[in-house]
């Protein structure tokens, strides 16, 4: 083949210094360099954006901004205790119901049904994961406070001497929100759960089933405590999703800024209060406080969420090994 | 007693599987219910009025959300606009050049700026568009608070993509002298073409029913908004509006407004996934 005569070539001409940098190769690879930085930057202005605009309130509150429970947009005086509280109480009611709920199902769906019927049902749940909030604050309003309204009377007398369920109960409550939130988080848990089941490898499988431990056994004491930590990463996204959900839990947890010991009580949370303050906010300091609660809860979220990636990640090297 | 034992043991196995099955049963049966409850609540509330007309002065029954579909439409262009441009050629990056490390720390960093609850990215495309250039409430700055959320899954679906193409086609092309971003650009691109589609669209649908941020970037309006740079209303945001308020006939505008927004959204998913099952399988057990 080297004597075949092909039509020569172009002589090879030597490029000069210009043309090497502002080839279309050399462009293209600095045009899509210059992107994945501009994802930095972004991240860091959004930061830098938050805590800009959030410098007023800082200066004039400082720590007890966060211990505060006063919220009086026309005395200038913002605390934000009452916010913290009804987004951790919500998130924390939302993730007690979802998790049960979510390993449980994703359990079902890694370990016993068969490859198509989990698959199918996977899909559909993710379905349920792409439905918008709004819509489930929707349902909340017109479905699920009714629906409490009927059923809480009965928890209450069956549970009435616990200090969470005592009080009265208008529909609207930190219960409610909760509710909402399980339901709007399960699907994240069930799905990442069943991707860190799916991926335990077989022979731990195996491995019980010979020693003689049932299907449940062999699941409860082998197969997930190998999956535990990407498990817990679930949690931790689950969380994360909770703590920053806005619109459902604003249409449902009666924006009252009051710290309840009653769950059937209704309170507010940090997300509701910018959703609904913000575009009002006339003094520049009730804004600087509303960016002070967005700052509270980025970063909140950023460390859930750096948490919950490692933890997956360790799992995934487990299994990988 | 070796007996009773095992029993014992079977009993809690069957219970403990009943119960999983259960639970995803409920899980599953929830979304047909959200499903049913809204088509016909919304089905029923639903006619032409709603897609020709202008929202109808308080007091007033009728009218419809005409401005609110168009104003979605437009802060949903901007919002693909600014994302997936961005999101799509980061991910080539960090798919086709990065050094390890590097595409790391950027996926790192995407995945944290996916996680931010979307009622903070509000603020700052509020800190930026509507104080910072002094545009004020508009579809730009709806747009922008969109956009910036569309950027990390169009980042993390392009590189996912990307990397699934196998090495041998890029070799292929290099081999017939190619240059890095021609084999990109006619080769590894086209063949991961369904995908990167797919995963658009899904980040589409998945900003498509975002409320929060445009509370107080797009604010809202009950009149059409000419231009980018005027306050407009959203389907989304109207629904929330309507829910709220005390009127009947609103809320039968809010359940029609929800039974569009959520059938548009599980139309694009469901679209979206089958074009890459059809695809390739790379997720398969």
């Amino acid at each position: 083949m080297a004597t075949a005569t092909f039509p020569r070539a172009r002589p090879a001409r030597r490029a000069s210094v210009f043309r090497r940098m502002f080839s279309a190769d050399s462009l293209a690879r600095a045009g899509v360099f210059l992107c994945a930085t501009a994802i930095l930057a972004l991240t860091a202005l959004l930061l830098w954006e938050l805590w800009r605009n959030s410098a007023l309130a800082r200066a004039r509150f400082g720590f007890n901004f966060l211990t505060s429970s006063n919220w009086d947009p026309v005395a200038g005086d913002f605390g934000a205790l009452p916010y913290i509280f009804g987004t951790v109480v919500t998130s924390a009611v939302g993730l007690a119901l979802a998790i049960p709920f979510g390993v449980g199902a994703a359990i079902f769906l890694a370990e016993l049904a068969p490859a198509k019927l989990s698959d199918a049902m996977t899909f559909l749940i993710e379905l349920l994961a792409a439905v918008p909030s709004v819509i489930f604050g929707l349902i909340g309003i017109f479905v699920l406070v009714p629906l409490l309204n009927r059923v809480v009377p009965g928890l209450k007398e069956a549970f009435g001497f616990l200090p969470i369920f005592s009080g009265p109960f208008y529909g609207v409550s930190l219960l409610s929100a909760g509710v909402v939130l399980s339901v709007m988080v399960a699907p994240y848990i069930i799905s990442v759960s069943r991707e860190v089941l799916l991926a335990v490898p077989r022979d731990m499988r195996e491995a019980a089933l010979a020693l003689g431990a049932t299907r449940w056994e062999t699941t409860w004491h082998v197969v997930v405590p190998y999956a535990r930590r990407g498990i817990m990463g679930s949690v931790f996204l689950a969380l994360a999703r909770a703590l920053g959900e806005t619109m459902a839990v604003t249409m449902v947890v009666g924006n009252t800024p009051q710290i309840a010991k009653s769950l059937l009580a209704p309170g507010y949370s940090i997300a509701a209060v910018i959703a609904n303050e913000f575009a009002e906010a006339t003094t520049d300091l009730h804004r600087s406080s509303l960016t002070e609660l967005g700052l509270v809860l980025f970063g909140l979220t950023i460390v859930l969420n750096a948490a919950a990636r490692l933890l997956i990640l360790a799992t995934g090297k487990r299994a990988g090994q | 007693m070796k007996t009773k034992l095992s029993f014992r043991r079977k009993a809690v196995n069957a219970v403990m599987l009943s119960i999983t099955g259960i639970f995803t049963m409920l899980a599953v049966g929830l979304l047909f219910f959200i499903l049913g409850y809204l088509f016909v609540q919304g089905g029923f509330s639903l006619n032409w009025n709603f897609f020709t007309k202008l929202p109808a002065p308080v007091g007033e029954s009728g009218g419809g959300m005409a401005n609110a579909l168009l104003g979605s439409a437009k802060v949903l262009l901007l919002a693909t606009c600014i994302g997936v441009p961005i999101g799509f050629l980061a991910g080539i990056y960090l798919a086709e050049y990065a050094p390890p490390a590097f595409a790391s720390t950027v996926r790192f960093v995407t995945d944290l700026l996916n996680g931010v609850p979307s009622i903070v990215v509000g603020i700052f495309a509020y800190a930026i568009i509507v104080q910072g250039i002094r545009v004020g409430f508009s579809t730009l700055a709806g747009g922008v608070a969109l956009g910036v959320m569309m950027i990390p899954i169009a980042l993390r679906s392009t590189e996912e993509f990307l990397m699934a193409v196998p090495g041998s086609l890029r070799e292929g092309a290099m081999a017939l002298g190619a240059t890095k971003s021609r084999t990109i650009a006619t080769v590894v691109v086209p063949a991961a073409i369904r995908g990167l589609i797919s995963g658009m669209m899904l980040n589409l649908a998945r900003v498509a029913g975002e409320t929060a941020p445009l509370l107080f970037t797009a604010l809202g309006n009950q009149f059409w908004s000419p231009g980018w740079r005027q306050p407009t209303a959203t389907l989304p945001a109207m629904i929330y509006e309507y829910a709220k308020a005390p009127y009947e006939d609103w809320h039968r505008q809010a359940w029609a407004a929800g039974f569009v927004l959520l059938t548009l959204v599980l139309l694009v998913n469901i679209t979206a996934r089958s074009i890459v099952a059809r695809g390739f399988a790379h997720k398969s057990r």
